[in-house]
């Protein structure tokens, strides 16, 4: 297990790289350098000025000196300052949002586990029941639905009509004057609609896995088994069933990790959620390198390691796949 | 993929972010303008409501909303409109336009240009300090023209200071700088911010602690920045022109407009600038009315149809002339902009000194278009609706950036109007960066709509000088006229704003003449103040150069500055 482990270690280095070599090549194929995304169309900007930019950033090396150089700073742990006009740190701008989308992603997805599971048990138990059929009707309803526009109608209905939520951003002004309670208080209050919107358009994912995975195992023999034992019903289905019917979902949640650190661009405009998914999205249209460079390592990283996670849960769930 | 970074909804408003940038001047207009010092108007409201106010008084919170987050605090390194908007509020200038747009003093208590117009001779205020307690001096100018200058400072706006031969601190309170040759934008250019020379001096001004917490002069101090969320200002007691009556501004970010909408008529923010759709279809009720002040007045911007001048079909006058006769302005400005606009005759503002009202114009007029074109040599041989010559139809493409709604709707009438009289239009949107870099840089396009932000300064030589048709430079429909060129030149070397009319005027006349852009509208400026603010009074410059002196009555005050150190 451990040579396994050691040798997926290994060969991840490669794919690391070529990765980075991939995207950074790409995202200089698209057209616009950040220096000029600044600068473009200004009458006051003169193309000395351009060419200065240029070189105060290393724009004007070659490609490859570029990849190498930034590949350089990357294995000292260092992603360089952004290009746009603020010219932080990379590390600075990620760190300043990743722990609240982290911690928004993460509550949106216990809240699907916690509802997901059960429609998908349920309506597996009883399949073609009225619940059943009412549910599968919930869920892709919520795939369905732009979540946009059930945004800004929610926001319209409990934010300006009832005035019982606040309509966006993460903390109300007042937030440094409250105690604890009440800070807990504000923010769970504005994290209700884009939690609970985040999770209606990822509940039909989940449950209809969750309701395929059941209804595969209640087929198997061994339920017939531990049924003719003359055990509960109940038993049955959640001791016996539920157990090996959630071993895929496991699984399912390693090769999750990576989505847990982007942001969707829209939710986080909409509520004005200062996220990953925004900054990724501005990095892009600012063609600042390094942020996306930046972004797209950590998330390759995690995707490596997610898969490497998942992998090895099978490994240890499924001995078929570790005989070699 | 990680990253759920769909491109659809949330595309318009980013993009229409960044396109802004295009329009060079606008944040620094902002700048230049916020600041101004008028009489404090007791009472003085929209026309329409009662004017009850009572008189001014101190306290409570402007909370504005925005799109786009600033990007650099230390505005000569930012290029975004967002970071000249909240830096604007904190420091100051040399000069700056006063409400009527008139070139005033602000740090310089006076300044004299010699009679060669060579040498401007600053005389600053005394007294004026810094946030942190320094004072103010000559000093700091010159530090701020040196950093300007010096090729390790990555600004965009090193090129007027690049004009200057000798800078000088005479004395603490006099600062002279020389010119090489006359240049007349060069007062206008020392409206740039001042920056703290005891704070940046000998430091790399690209790592200082200063792009996320300034230190000005200017009215508002700075007191925190949440990233994504709002920089919030408290009031300078020690303003040279008077402490503001506001207590404390708060420039909230949310980058989605129809939130920013919600979170107005919910209260959270007060002010922010509405499209014209929400001016004129969502707001007109009652109850908006009683809680929210709506302004408008023309932007200092206008839009264009302009021809890629080194295509053959429109290399002829006369057919870009029929293109204006064909086109409809009055139907664009009801459609698109619902009426809240005007049109454009020129690349100047209607109504300012520069702006020649008596250009010939283009009224809406089908039969002369197909005369021009016939004229052209431009006739349906083979009967099947479109033009053709020596065997080739009329066919061009339009195209206009990404994320600009109004932009493709004024694309969509034109090519209906076009249409009309046997021309064939395509229309293509397109990225902003490979519209820029792909179409206009390397001159692939046939006819592009876009916009330009109209700077205060007349002086247009960037947009229009045959010099400037170089990838990357302005004048990008290589237009090119001798007239209009020593025109130009004339016109950046003459200070006398008579002379300088006349030069401009007949500019404006050339331009009217051969139509390298049909000028097609100036639309309207439409912001909006939650009612309680008093004090607001609409001038050329808009409204926002008297923050200072708006302030609301105490039984309406909503907010209470809890704990306040400066």
């Amino acid at each position: 297990m451990a040579a396994y482990i050691l040798k997926r270690l290994f060969l991840m280095i490669p794919i690391f790289l070529g990765i980075t070599v991939i995207s950074f090549a790409v995202l200089h194929l698209a057209s616009g350098a950040p220096t000029e995304m600044q600068t473009m169309m200004q009458p006051k900007v003169s193309l000395e000025a351009r060419a200065r930019l240029n070189a105060i950033y290393g724009l004007d090396k070659p490609l490859h000196i570029q990849y190498f150089d930034w590949l350089k700073r990357l294995v000292r742990f260092d992603f360089g300052r952004s290009f746009s006009s603020d010219n932080r740190p990379v590390q600075e701008k990620i760190m300043e949002r990743l722990p609240i989308t982290l911690f928004i992603n993460i509550l949106s997805l216990v809240l699907i586990l916690v509802v997901a599971i059960p429609i998908g048990v349920l309506s597996a138990v009883h399949r073609y029941s009225l619940f059943d059929k009412a549910t599968t009707l919930f869920v892709f309803v919520g795939f369905a639905t732009p979540t946009f526009w059930l945004a800004l109608l929610l926001m319209l209905v409990f934010g300006v009509y009832l005035d019982w939520l606040p309509i966006s951003g993460l903390k109300s002004l007042n937030y440094e004057y409250l105690g604890l309670w009440g800070k807990v208080v504000d923010l769970g209050r504005h994290l209700i609609l884009p939690v609970l919107l985040s999770a209606f358009g990822g509940l039909a994912g989940l449950s209809r896995y969750m309701r395929s995975n059941m209804l595969e195992v209640i087929r198997q023999d061994y339920i017939i088994t531990a049924r003719a034992k003359g055990l509960a019903e109940r038993v049955v289905i959640y001791k016996h069933a539920l157990r090996n019917a959630l071993l895929p979902v496991v699984t399912v949640l390693g090769l999750s990790i990576p989505g847990l650190i982007g942001g969707s661009v829209i939710f986080e405009s909409i509520f004005a959620i200062p996220g990953m998914g925004q900054l990724f999205y501005g990095a892009v249209m600012a063609r600042d390198y390094p942020v996306v460079m930046g972004e797209l390592v950590i998330g390759a990283v995690l995707t490596l390691i997610g898969n490497l996670i998942a992998d090895i849960s099978y490994a240890l769930v499924d001995p078929r796949i570790r005989v070699r | 993929m990680p990253y759920n970074a769909s491109l659809d909804m949330k595309t318009p408003a980013k993009i229409w972010e960044i396109s802004g940038r295009m329009f060079l001047a606008w944040g620094f207009f902002v700048l230049l303008s916020c600041l101004a010092c008028s009489p404090p108007g007791g009472g003085s409201e929209t026309p329409g409501r009662p004017a009850e106010a009572g008189p001014p008084c101190y306290g409570d919170t402007l909370i504005t909303g925005s799109i786009g987050e600033p990007s650099n605090l230390i505005p000569i390194l930012a290029s975004d409109s967002s970071s000249h908007e909240v830096a604007g509020l904190i420091y100051n200038g040399l000069v700056k336009y006063d409400k009527d747009l008139k070139l005033v003093g602000d740090l310089a208590e006076s300044f004299e240009v010699s009679k060669s117009g060579l040498v401007i001779t600053f005389h600053l205020r005394k007294g004026v300090r810094w946030h942190d307690g320094q004072p103010f001096t000559a000093a700091d100018v010159l530090f701020t023209y040196k950093t300007m200058v010096d090729p390790h400072t990555p600004t965009a706006y090193a090129e007027d200071f690049l004009q200057v031969e000798k800078a000088e601190a005479a004395d603490p309170y006099t600062f002279r700088v020389t010119y090489k040759k006359p240049f007349a934008p060069a007062l206008a250019s020392w409206g740039i911010s001042i920056l703290p020379g005891h704070l940046l001096e000998g430091r790399d001004i690209m790592k200082s602690p200063l792009a996320r917490h300034p230190v000005g002069t200017g009215p508002f101090i700075f007191k925190e920045w949440k990233t994504g969320e709002k920089v919030v200002l408290a009031y300078n007691p020690d303003y040279f022109e008077g402490r503001p009556y506001i207590d404390r501004y708060i420039y909230r970010i949310i980058p989605d407009s129809a939130t920013m909408f919600m979170e107005l008529k919910a209260g959270g923010i007060d002010n922010m600038g509405l499209t014209p759709l929400q001016y004129a279809r969502q707001t007109e009720y009652r109850k908006f009315k009683e809680n929210f002040n709506k302004y408008r007045y023309p932007a200092f911007a206008y839009t264009y149809l302009g021809f890629n001048l080194e295509d053959e079909k429109f290399r002829d006058r006369r057919v870009r002339q029929a293109v204006s006769y064909a086109i409809d302005r009055g139907e664009i400005i009801e459609g698109v902009l619902l009426g809240l606009g005007q049109e454009a005759t020129g690349p100047y503002k209607p109504g300012t000194w520069a702006y020649n009202p008596n250009v010939k114009r283009y009224p809406y007029d089908a039969v002369k278009a197909r005369e021009l074109l016939q004229e052209a040599g431009w006739r349906d041989t083979d009967g099947d609706g479109i033009l053709d010559k020596d065997g080739i139809p009329f066919r061009f493409t339009i195209i206009t950036n990404q994320g600009n709604d109004i932009r493709a709707r004024t694309a969509e009438i034109i090519q209906r109007r076009l249409k009309e009289v046997g021309i064939d239009v395509k229309i293509r949107i397109i990225e902003w960066a490979a519209f820029i870099k792909e179409f206009i840089e390397k001159k692939t396009f046939e006819a592009t709509i876009l916009g330009w932000t109209i700077t205060q300064d007349p002086d247009i030589y960037d947009v229009w000088h045959s010099s400037k048709n170089k990838p990357g430079e302005l004048n990008f429909i290589s237009y090119r006229n001798t007239e209009v060129d020593a025109l130009l030149e004339r016109g950046r070397r003459t200070f006398d704003q008579e002379e300088r009319r006349k030069i401009y005027w007949r500019i404006q006349e050339i331009l009217a003449e051969e139509v390298p852009y049909v000028f097609l509208y100036v639309p309207d400026a439409l912001p909006v103040v939650q009612a309680r603010f008093k004090g607001i009074e609409p001038a050329a410059a808009g409204i926002t150069y008297n923050l200072i002196k708006w302030y609301v009555p105490k039984a309406e005050q909503r907010y209470k500055m809890i704990a306040h150190s400066s």
